[in-house]
């Protein structure tokens, strides 16, 4: 048991990675009381969910591992390319998100000249 | 005649682009490309309807591939209803948007994307797809909440775009995992696979479903993951909220109907029943929390906000009851509730233009000032309720029965206390319309439309009142009556495919 924690950091990195990244991701979202970055938070969020689809898409047979999935000649083994894809759509979705996200976050600092979600809860209780 | 499919979600997108093209030279081309685009779509999905009712499931492979490789679009007796419910809600939306507003051409730019959005999570029938599908339908959603004339609608926006960005990610993630476990996306391949190539029981699976379910549950707004919803149904455009309200939510619903019965099918709830369990449970506490909070509302549009975390409670216990009865009842409360809900809101929007206020308090007297929608109001809060023979009372009517079937008499019991409950935050709109005395109005003198009660500020400034916005409430209203006597016909026409789902 004690020898397998750091095998498991050695071989499993990628999905340890996209846990961290996740679960921080998800803690600044929750936690921070500042839009841009509870905006951060999303998008890390996102790229960790992004990791684990595309290490999910690795693939290992004996010594050879998958060469990126682009034919070449003299390669037998290739990683799956549908991760690939999705990702790649999911990462247009993102950037699009992203996008909306700041549009109304800049419209917001131009109306209250702050983000910070507290003191603009006031400002609507005062009203 | 399939590519009525195909064309039903490319059609909204497709006129999207060119309103946004046209927009570059002409001033006033939103409306008119909105209301050809739309009614396409009521026709398109009519079609689908009628080609449902004769041939029962109708396929279209996209680009020529075979599903399960290529991406599958699907209409059956569940997709087709709500296909149809999405086009003619949409048109009467359009009706009400034409005076009430938001002007420009940039309205009805994310107006028929979102059409488009609502349409392709309804149509199609591989998971990867249907995560792209809720993402441009949230899109475009976050973008009409902001569309309010304050900033506080951006802020509503904001957050109803980073909840269900993370909502949706979540959906994903569950995605990525059933793909893992199964090797593929097309709905009906998953749940072929499931069960045999990969245990319903495994780990894997058991991820699958609760993440997808999670991700869902952010996205229809059910009790406690609904906190993006108030806010936002509130702080947008009225036309925007009737939009939302019967729709956006809706289709979440569905999509979460469509996973439960046809992706992990009932045998899923066979070999893990606490899944089951647990989604029974969450609803019920949806149905009652959601009901409790809309009691304590004064403001108009949160109290419904919070009427549609309980309805939807409702339907997606209906869903997680897994029995004909059960399920038949949810979809007719499916499209029940957008018909009442999008009445209700148009009525409050109604109203709010003309007396300028959004409290309940001012309902006072208002069947004196306004009979017609005041009526319409009070006929579409009592189906709300549950009075027969309205739609409202055949969904929840089914749902009981259903419930009592499969013996979780706690779903019975929740369903009766949150009748009374809608009844309590009904009946005091009501009692307020036709019974007390309107409060004395320091401006009476003022022309109405103008009137503003000075303290309560209205977000979206007034707007007149157009004889299409008055008929599309009375038409809910109608539709709401009249739809509860077709409860058997929408039963016989789910029958063949919930018999197929049920045998497995």
């Amino acid at each position: 048991m004690m020898q397998a924690i750091p095998e498991l950091l050695l071989t499993r990195y990628n999905y340890i990675g996209a846990f961290l990244l996740i679960a921080g991701g998800l803690y600044l979202v929750v936690s921070d009381r500042n839009f841009v970055k509870k905006v951060i938070g999303m998008n890390l969020f996102q790229t960790g969910i992004f990791l684990f689809f595309i290490t999910a898409a690795f693939i290992e047979m004996g010594d050879t591992t998958g060469a990126p999935p682009v034919i070449t000649d003299g390669v037998d083994l290739y990683v799956s390319p549908l991760p690939h894809v999705l990702i790649l759509t999911a990462i247009v979705v993102g950037v699009s998100l992203t996008a909306v996200a700041l549009t109304l976050i800049i419209r917001i600092y131009r109306e209250y000249g702050t983000l910070r979600e507290d003191v603009l809860r006031e400002m609507d209780t005062d009203d | 005649m399939t590519d009525a499919i195909v064309l039903a979600i490319v059609g909204p997108i497709v006129a999207a682009v060119l309103t946004l093209i046209l927009g570059l030279r002409f001033d006033a081309v939103g409306w008119p490309m909105a209301l050809l685009a739309t009614v396409a779509e009521v026709g398109l999905t009519g079609v689908i309807g009628w080609e449902v009712i004769q041939n029962g499931r109708l396929s279209y492979e996209l680009a020529g591939f075979a599903p399960p490789a290529g991406i599958e679009l699907v209409a059956d007796a569940l997709s087709a209803p709500v296909a149809v419910l999405i086009a003619v809600v949409s048109l009467a939306v359009l009706v009400y948007a034409r005076t009430a507003g938001p002007r420009g051409n940039m309205f009805y730019i994310v107006y028929l994307l979102l059409v488009g959005g609502l349409a392709g999570v309804t149509l199609t029938g591989d998971l990867f797809n249907m995560y792209v599908f809720l993402e441009i339908t949230g899109l475009a959603a976050y973008a009409l909440v902001a569309t309010g004339d304050t900033a506080k609608s951006a802020i509503a926006g904001l957050k109803y775009l980073i909840v269900g960005t993370i909502g949706a990610s979540l959906f994903l993630l569950g995605v990525g995992y059933a793909f893992l476990a199964t090797g593929t996306l097309n709905m009906a391949d998953l749940s072929e696979r499931l069960g045999s190539v990969a245990a319903y029981d495994s780990r894997l699976v058991i991820a699958a479903f609760g993440l997808i379910i999670a991700g869902l549950a952010v996205k229809v707004a059910l009790f406690p993951v609904h906190s993006w919803q108030p806010d936002a149904y509130e702080s947008s455009p009225d036309s925007v909220s009737i939009f939302i309200s019967a729709l956006v939510s809706t289709v979440a619903a569905y999509a979460m109907g469509r996973v439960l019965l046809t992706v992990f099918t009932p045998a899923f709830f066979d070999a893990v029943p606490m899944a089951r369990e647990l989604l029974v449970h969450a609803a019920a506490l949806s149905i009652l929390a959601g009901s409790t909070l809309a009691v304590l509302q004064q403001n108009i549009k949160r109290m419904l906000a919070y009427s549609s975390v309980s309805q939807f409670g409702m339907v997606i216990a209906a869903f997680a009851l897994m029995n004909e009865m059960a399920v038949v009842g949810g979809v007719i409360h499916l499209v029940g509730h957008a018909i009442m809900k999008g009445g209700l809101f148009a009525a409050a929007g109604i109203i709010a233009a003309i007396t300028g206020s959004r409290r309940i308090d001012d309902y006072a007297g208002l069947a004196n000032r306004a009979p017609v929608v005041a009526g319409a109001f009070a006929v579409l809060a009592f189906a709300m309720v549950g009075v027969p023979p309205a739609v409202g009372f055949v969904g929840k009517w089914y749902i009981a029965f259903g419930a009592v079937e499969s013996g979780t008499w706690a779903v019975a019991a929740v369903l009766l206390v949150s009748t009374l409950l809608t009844l309590a935050y009904f009946a005091r709109i009501i009692e307020r319309m036709y019974f007390a005395a309107p409060e004395p109005e320091p401006e009476a003198s003022a022309p109405v439309p103008t009137a503003t009660d000075g303290g309560e500020a209205t977000d979206e400034g007034e707007y007149p009142v157009s004889p299409g916005m008055v008929a599309i409430v009375v038409l809910a209203a109608v539709a709401a009556v009249a739809l509860g006597f077709f409860g058997t016909t929408i039963e016989s026409l789910l029958d063949p495919m919930l018999t197929e789902v049920f045998a497995q």
